[in-house]
């Protein structure tokens, strides 16, 4: 076995390291306990913490990818196999070896398509794993709730990663545009206007298609299929982020704008404290809310972006397992007799419940942290 | 007003072609037209006469900023930069990959999309804003409870599942409507009905929400405290002084997508086959066909910008203090 560490997965074990950093530093600070227990005070809030440290617990164990040594010939050195499986994969072995040959309804025992028997007259064939698939199988025999729980990793990725990626920019310039002011200010603004005017479904799916290019034309920077397609998913995450760091940026230059007056800072730049230290240690930590907010705020968007735009063509490879590439499989279905509904149906309860967990937590933690929000 | 009105046409003048140097950037520096016939002939192994062939057939065989080898004006103007993004400002979109005109396309094709578009945009707006008003009326009381968590779980749904639930649910099981299709002349109705029903569900979740905020945030403020003391009605109060001065915040979001409604919905066209221009894109996308895509980013780029000059306009007609400032 050789442990493979993907882009994807070192960043989400940033991410995950940050979060537990934050929540370590954040505990010794009384105003922040504060906040958070007026957010754990809400059930709601609590129900949505917990499913959502599910999906990312679930993530987590996906996110350790391996490649499986091959059966060892004599006298030569070890090979691996092409497939990165994940800690997942391996948990759920059973699920993902038991296909069949086509769609089977939950927990069905005989296939869902006529065929002719052995003794010849047309009927239903046994299937080969009866009872076994929980939602059933989809067009090509895969088991939906296998393909469902490898779904939570990219939505919850693309949800995640796409924020940390654009935060170090919208954060930087969203501070200097307001403490600095001048032609810097402007030339910032100038910026996130004319980025903001291109509309984003086309300004993803004109850049998607430029990368899709690039991908093609360069075989030779990936060794596995894997690789190729978490490359992609990251270049989906980067070009998702160029598109939503305006809103942040601007929210925090108009904050900055604000912060600036206040008599801390004036006191401080009374002092003599250069510039870069008082938006570093009086300005950065003032504005910290706002970026929480739209880090929470911005996750279930994302995740529903992920099936749009997959379903257009502009989304995750079209081998990575997602919500969006499920029902974009799915979706025609529904015209058969009898309805083959139980993939959509996975699909749609599963994203329900991420995205909604997700609401029900921005809101709570919007309540809490946000000085304007009603009370 | 007029100087204010030239002040801001002069100011979208940058962003314009700010926009165009971002598409070409996009589309020609990132791949070499090279690498994009190749990808578009689709084999491995291309002949570089193919190659050629593709770029002359299309126009990406010339330099692309400076032509070193036209004589005289024609060494700016015989490029790939003035060919394919600066005739973009007089609406030369040129011709597609497959060779057709696209300018002629997007004319056609604008008529089902705001047949689509505007109704949903128009029905969409009263529906969001007569809940968000119900919701205000009995606020902090069960029904207003009972109704933002539903718009959660509204917010909460993937469009695609209202499109794919709407078609399954009224045109299989109920045989309503057509599943999808457009027509001529009055038939057009049947196979709208769907569409724009699904487009105003589908935005009910967000709309409230955000409508009933702008309220509750007018509702507090010191002129209804006023209002209420001297006796006025509690219904009197939201719809003449309440609604009356949201207006304006909700202005801001709503001019701005105006011009937008020319470009369609990408998804609820394409789902329910309407020749739009929203299904155009999608086309596009699929066919990888470039030159349409950035056609379309140009022009929603445009309308975007249209969008926000008639936001400013409109600020300076409900607003006196912005006029004169």
């Amino acid at each position: 076995m050789k442990p493979v560490l993907l882009w994807s997965d070192a960043l989400f074990f940033l991410l995950i390291a940050l979060a537990l950093g934050s929540v370590w530093w954040g505990r010794r600070q009384e105003h922040l306990r504060a906040a958070w227990a007026a957010v754990w005070a809400k059930r709601r809030a609590r129900i949505a913490a917990a499913a959502l440290a599910g999906f990312f617990a679930i993530s987590f164990i996906d996110s350790l990818h391996y490649r499986a040594e091959l059966p060892r010939e004599a006298d030569k050195p070890v090979a691996y196999s092409v497939e990165v499986l994940s800690a997942l994969d391996a948990l759920l072995m059973p699920l993902k070896l038991n296909t069949e040959k086509t769609y089977s309804a939950p927990l069905a025992d005989e296939s869902f398509a006529k065929e002719i028997l052995a003794d010849g007259s047309s009927g239903f064939p046994p299937l080969k794993h009866a009872g076994a698939h929980l939602f059933g199988t989809d067009k090509v025999g895969q088991d939906v709730l296998y393909l469902t729980l490898k779904s939570i990793r990219t939505g919850l990725l693309i949800g995640t990663l796409t924020t940390l990626i654009m935060l170090p920019a919208a954060i930087l310039l969203g501070i200097i545009a307001g403490y600095v002011g001048g032609w810097v200010d402007d030339a910032i603004q100038y910026l996130y206007t004319t980025l903001n005017s291109i509309p984003g479904v086309l300004l993803i799916a004109a850049s998607v298609l430029m990368m899709q290019v690039v991908i093609d034309t360069h075989p030779d920077w990936f060794a596995t299929a894997a690789e190729r397609a978490d490359a992609r998913l990251l270049a989906l995450c980067a070009i998702l982020g160029v598109t939503s760091w305006t809103g942040l940026c601007r929210l925090l230059r108009g904050e900055t704008l604000k912060l600036r007056e206040m008599e801390y800072v004036q006191a401080a730049q009374a002092f003599g404290v250069a510039p870069l230290a008082i938006m570093l240690r009086h300005i950065l930590p003032n504005v910290m809310h706002i970026v929480l907010i739209a880090l929470v705020m911005d996750f279930s968007g994302l995740v529903l972006a992920e099936a749009v735009l997959s379903y257009i063509g502009v989304g995750v490879d079209p081998n990575t397992i997602s919500f969006g590439t499920m029902i974009n499989a799915a979706r025609l279905e529904l015209a058969r007799e009898p309805v083959v509904w139980w993939s959509l149906a996975a699909a749609f309860t599963f994203m329900f419940i991420m995205v909604l967990a997700a609401n029900l937590l921005a809101d709570a933690v919007r309540d809490a942290f946000d000085p304007r929000a009603a009370k | 007003m007029l100087a204010y009105i030239v002040r801001r046409l002069l100011y979208a003048i940058p962003i314009l072609i700010g926009v165009n140097v971002i598409t070409f950037a996009l589309f020609f520096v990132v791949n070499s037209p090279d690498d994009m016939a190749r990808m578009q002939l689709g084999v491995k192994r291309v002949m570089p006469e193919a190659v050629e062939k593709w770029k002359a057939e299309r126009g990406y065989d010339q330099p692309l900023f400076w032509n070193g080898a036209a004589a005289g004006l024609d060494k700016a103007t015989e490029t790939i930069f003035f060919k394919k993004s600066v005739r973009m400002f007089v609406f030369d979109f040129g011709r597609a990959d497959d060779g057709r005109d696209i300018s002629r396309e997007i004319s056609t094709r604008m008529g089902p999309s705001l047949a689509v578009a505007v109704p949903v945009f128009i029905l969409g707006l009263f529906v969001t804003i007569s809940f968000a008003l119900l919701l205000v009326y009995f606020r902090a009381s069960y029904l207003d409870t009972a109704g933002v968590v539903l718009c959660v779980g509204l917010m909460s749904i993937s469009a695609l599942f209202y499109i794919i639930g709407g078609q399954w649910l009224v045109s299989k099981v109920w045989h309503l409507v057509p599943i999808s299709g457009y027509g001529e002349g009055l038939t057009v109705a049947k196979f709208l009905v769907l569409p724009v029903a699904v487009g105003v569900i589908g935005g009910i979740g967000a709309g409230t929400r955000w409508y009933r905020t702008i309220f509750l945030e007018e509702i507090g403020k010191d002129y209804v405290r006023t209002a209420r003391a001297k006796g006025l009605s509690e219904r009197l109060l939201l719809f003449r002084h309440v609604l009356r001065n949201a207006l304006i915040p909700i202005l801001t979001g709503v001019v701005v997508v105006i011009p937008a409604l020319f470009t369609g919905n990408l998804l609820i066209e394409s789902f329910f086959g309407i020749p739009g221009l929203g299904s155009y894109t999608i086309e596009a996308i699929n066919a990888q066909d470039f030159a349409i895509v950035r056609s379309m980013v140009f022009i929603g780029s445009v309308l975007y910008i249209i969008g926000l000059l008639l936001t400013d306009i409109s600020y300076a007609l409900v607003d006196p203090r912005i006029r004169f400032q």
